[in-house]
């Protein structure tokens, strides 16, 4: 059955191993990602326009950084994912050294420590370290046995909590969660034994309780209990998911028009062209728009899932798997906030919210799953 | 180690592993997207119209239009109480991004005072609204709303609003009746209907503004307008307009008011006149005054201080709230009661040598006039207000009946004036004293109250109320400040009080007559050079009780030990149009001081009127002038 399976599969089969390659594929590109890719952003501009508030600044910036993240993407696809393993632990010290100067000379808002100042470009080292952490630990484990072994995985552990801690300390409890699980899911996929999961799932609410009570900051806890009872406080911490909620709920199922939604025009919705800019299009464009949406990112993970089922080695399949769910879990997280079944956490939505940093990370990402996607099998083969 | 070799060296195990996994996430994968489109399901399709009401209640508020007060006139037009337009500086804390910063420079551009920022703070951390403006500074000059004008850009969060302010043009002159509107405190903001004060800052706080203030408000009026999350308004989407309150006309005569602020400057004093025809009140006079407008906008804490303990006591409304000993004032009503009964006759007299003692006992009580008056039949005891007659009388007639006419007549109760407070001062009985003290009442108690003092206590606003009972034989008219609501005039029931003969009548209105126009009278100056025959009744109230043999040099005691001058009167006698009370504290003896107030107030309200000139121009007034000339 698995061999059934096997042959039909593209690239792997001996009926297309003799195929001439495209055009696309000689540059690295992987049609179907960037159609996607494309596909998303455009709708993304268009949201952020109405968001935006009709900002010509904001517009122009998104779109620079939709170029960069194009040229960034494309550079990225020529690596061959061996150098790459290679180069992983690079990506991560760099990540790592990133963030440690956040801490020590960063600057933010609200309390909170994200940024690094590089005088020309400012940058949240945390949106690079989601993609190098996972790489790195692919290109660790990828070299071990598979089912992962108990020593390895201390290794690996240390490896994710180290930038956990230190985002932990900016403070953004959101993106440490976020970056831990872009780790986790690599030793998922590396083939972690059941016994381990299970054991941690059932820790994890003594852990739950050990940060609430030592970690977590006021704010934070507000924002988890305000998830729970928006009502409690309309003006303050409720604010947010009371007006973003009615934004999604008002927007029924044709939306109040692109320009004309109501929440985020009269400045109720908050941060309506970053963190809560699918308010905006759920308003203006409703279930259908939100539908599109849904339908666009659904296309990328299977592609990126696709990709990782296909790859040509370990480290590619653990990579390609890592990073496509990483993506998913900032798409979840964002509209599950968003729309009040989450806590608010300050998580972008990939591809739509305003933002360079995480923009062009992503196109990144993207760029190393093209490079996967591309791999030829006689290098994997040496 | 060598299971981790073999682990390395088979690709096939690691795809497996790597592999399945992958299954086991798409899984999860595909799990919460189902999760997350479920979720924007319900929000947009199955609860779309709960959030859609949500959202339109967001940006569409209903704002209240306040309705413009109700004016307040005098009966001849002339206006009170007005509204005038005024420039307020107030700041929405919300807007501000610096409050400090912008008092600051508020305070530099304008010069704002302490008390003006003590005001702001103090109404800062009262209950608001959000995005409610707190006012800064009123009445803004022109410049200063150039100066705002100008540099409104670098001021945030700051308004310059127009609205209509209170404004009492006769400033001191009417605070105790018409009284004066004040911004609503937290204790009325607990009582008032929400919805009609929404937008309505102010509400009446005295007076016939606290009174009437269902009249005077008006009903409010709606806007429904958008608004965005800051509060700013965008547009108007839909308008209800204001019922402006109702004008009243007081039964107030501004002119007689006004003169008798004059005539009682620099005195503590209270005048009420009272239309003896309609029940209404003519003037109703407290002096000293206060302005009315400093309570407007909210008056600064130093002057309300200096009110407050001024000794003077400006803010007591002495027409309503002052209670005094009535003094002789009541003399003429207990002569009717004595009358009534039958326990005297017109024609029943005593010898009085000044002194009475009652039956086994020792006090003395004394007449005002040493020696006594001599031979005293009622219209002397009246005419000269003998004391030894009224112990006798009250003595034969007891408490009982005194009490009883006291109360018919309107002492001792509060009148139903329509204004928000008055006393109800203290006409003695046996139930009272009993209730009150705890004691039963002394033969020697009668004594006391049948020339007005002891336990008596009436309010100025009684005694004017008592005398225009007197003057309509016997009819009541409760006592009323509004002539009209709008165009549409007031009127109240009269109601009898009693049954008395004509002649007790004419027999106490004669003896009145006489204390003004007889030569004996105790107000006999007053009667000199009228054009018509007046009524009246001096009285004089101790202010503390003076040891029975003491001896005592009035100027010698302080001047507020001295006793209060009365004086009741109407006129004309024949057809009473007005009736006059007039207490002057420490004014001395009535017929000096407060009964030329009450002849003034008389002649200038019946020379104002035309229909009097008739009256004065009757055979029957012409004569009686000639005699007392003749005198």
């Amino acid at each position: 059955m698995q061999s059934d399976f096997l042959r039909r599969m593209p690239g792997i089969g001996p009926a297309t191993a003799g195929q001439e390659r495209g055009l696309l594929e000689r540059m690295h590109v992987d049609p179907i990602l960037l159609l996607a890719l494309y596909m998303m952003s455009a709708i993304g501009i268009i949201v952020l326009y109405s968001a935006g508030a009709e900002s010509q600044y904001l517009i122009s910036r998104q779109v620079a950084y939709l170029g960069v993240g194009t040229v960034a993407m494309l550079v990225v696809a020529q690596i061959p994912p061996l150098v790459m393993q290679r180069l992983a632990w690079l990506a991560y010290a760099g990540g790592i050294v990133m963030l440690g100067i956040v801490l020590i000379a960063g600057t933010g808002a609200k309390g909170a420590q994200r940024w690094v100042d590089l005088g020309i470009i400012q940058f949240q080292p945390s949106e690079v370290i989601k993609f190098a952490l996972p790489m790195f630990i692919a290109s660790y484990l990828s070299q071990r046995a598979m089912p992962i072994k108990f020593k390895h995985l201390c290794w690996a552990l240390i490896i994710i909590v180290i930038p956990v801690a230190l985002i932990l300390f900016q403070p953004d409890l959101g993106t440490a969660i976020l970056v831990a699980g872009s780790g986790l899911v690599v030793l998922f996929l590396a083939g972690l034994r059941w016994r381990y999961i299970i054991s941690a799932l059932a820790l994890a609410p003594v852990a739950v309780i050990g940060a609430w009570v030592f970690l977590l900051h006021d704010y934070q806890k507000q924002r988890v209990l305000t998830m729970f009872n928006p009502e409690e406080d309309k003006l303050g911490a409720g604010w947010n998911i009371i007006q973003s909620t009615t934004a999604i709920g008002s927007g029924g199922w044709s939306g109040k028009g692109w320009m004309l939604g109501t929440q985020s025009h009269l400045d109720f919705l908050p941060e309506s062209h970053t963190d809560f800019i699918i308010a905006v299009l759920a308003e203006e464009f409703g279930f259908r728009g939100v539908m599109v949406l849904l339908v666009g990112y659904l296309l990328l993970f299977i592609r990126g899932l696709w990709i990782s089922y296909t790859a040509k080695n370990s480290f590619s399949r653990l990579v390609a798997g890592a990073l496509t769910f990483t993506i998913f879990i900032y798409v979840f997280v964002n509209m599950g906030m968003v729309s009040g079944i989450l806590p608010v956490v300050g998580v972008p939505l990939p591809l739509f919210s305003y933002g360079g940093t995480a923009l062009v990370s992503i196109f990144i990402a993207f760029g190393v799953l093209m490079a996967i996607s591309t791999e030829q099998e006689t290098l994997h083969a040496k | 180690m060598n299971s981790e070799y073999q682990s390395i060296s088979d690709p096939n195990i690691q795809r497996r592993v790597v592999r399945s996994r992958i299954m086991g996430l798409s899984l999860l994968l595909a799990s919460l997207l189902a999760v997350l489109l479920l979720r924007y399901y319900d929000l947009q399709i199955k609860d779309h119209q709960r959030y859609a009401t949500l959202s339109d209640e967001n940006r569409v508020h209903v704002r209240a239009v306040a309705p413009t007060r109700g004016l307040i006139f005098d009966r001849n037009g002339v206006i009170l109480a007005e509204n005038r337009p005024s420039y307020t500086l107030s700041i929405v804390t919300e807007r501000t991004s610096d409050l400090e910063q912008l008092l600051a420079e508020l305070k530099a551009l304008l010069g704002l005072t302490d008390a003006e920022m003590a005001r702001f703070e103090e109404q800062k951390s009262q209950y608001r609204r959000p995005y409610e403006s707190i006012p800064l500074r009123f009445q803004l000059t022109e410049e200063n709303v150039a100066l705002l004008a100008v540099n409104e850009f670098r001021l945030p969060g700051i308004e310059v609003e127009v609205e209509l302010v209170r404004h009492y043009p006769f400033n001191e002159a009417f605070a105790h009746s018409v009284g004066y509107v004040g911004r609503i405190n937290d204790r009325e903001q607990a009582v008032i209907e929400k919805e009609r004060y929404e937008g309505t800052h102010v509400i009446g706080k005295i007076g016939i503004e606290k009174q009437y203030e269902d009249l005077l408000h008006g009903s409010v009026g709606y806007e429904y307008v958008e608004t965005d999350a800051r509060g700013n308004v965008l547009r108007v989407l839909e308008r209800e307009d204001a019922t402006p309150g109702e004008d009243l006309y007081l039964s107030i005569d501004s002119r007689l008011q006004l003169r008798a602020e004059e005539l009682l400057e620099g005195r503590r004093a209270s005048v009420v006149a009272i239309d003896v025809e309609t029940g209404e009140v003519l003037a109703l006079v407290s002096t000293p005054s206060y302005d009315a407008n400093m309570f407007v906008t909210g008056i600064s804490f130093k002057d309300y201080d200096s009110l407050l303990h001024n000794i003077n006591r400006p803010l007591y409304d002495r027409a309503l709230l002052g209670q005094y000993p009535p003094g002789s004032t009541v003399k003429p009503l207990y002569a009717l009661a004595g009358l009534a009964t039958g326990a005297v006759t017109k024609e029943w007299s005593i010898q009085d040598y000044g002194e009475f003692q009652l039956t086994n006992q020792e006090r003395v009580y004394r007449d005002w006039k040493r020696g006594g008056h001599g031979r005293v039949d009622l219209r002397i005891a009246v005419e000269q207000s003998c004391d030894v007659y009224f112990y006798e009388l009250g003595n034969m007639v007891g408490i009982d009946v005194l009490s009883e006419f006291g109360h018919m007549f309107g002492l001792g109760h509060k009148t139903g004036i329509d204004m928000p407070s008055e006393m109800s001062g203290i006409m003695p009985s046996r139930e009272w004293k009993r209730a009150a003290r705890g004691l039963s009442w002394y033969p020697g108690d009668t004594i006391n109250a049948s020339i007005g003092q002891g336990f008596s206590l009436v309010t100025p606003l009684q005694l004017a109320q008592m005398t225009a009972n007197i003057a309509r034989r016997g009819v009541s008219l409760k006592p009323h400040m509004i002539h009209a609501v709008n165009e549409r005039e007031i009127e109240v029931a009269q109601n009898p009080l009693v049954d008395i003969a004509p002649d007790h009548w004419n027999t106490v209105h004669s003896a009145m007559e006489d204390v003004v126009h007889s030569m004996r009278g105790t107000a006999s100056a007053q009667g000199r050079g009228l054009s018509f025959r007046m009524a009246g009744k001096t009285g004089t109230a101790q202010v503390v009780g003076i040891p029975q043999d003491a001896e005592y040099d009035p100027e010698l005691l302080e001047e507020f030990m001295l006793d209060h001058a009365l004086f009741v009167s109407f006129a004309p006698v024949e057809d009473p149009k007005i009736a006059i009370a007039v207490v002057i504290e420490n004014g001395e003896h009535g017929s000096y001081v407060a009964a030329p107030v009450a002849r003034e107030l008389t002649v200038q309200w019946l020379e104002e009127n035309p229909w009097i000139v008739s009256q004065a121009d009757s055979d029957e007034s012409q004569p009686i002038e000639e005699e007392v000339d003749a005198i």
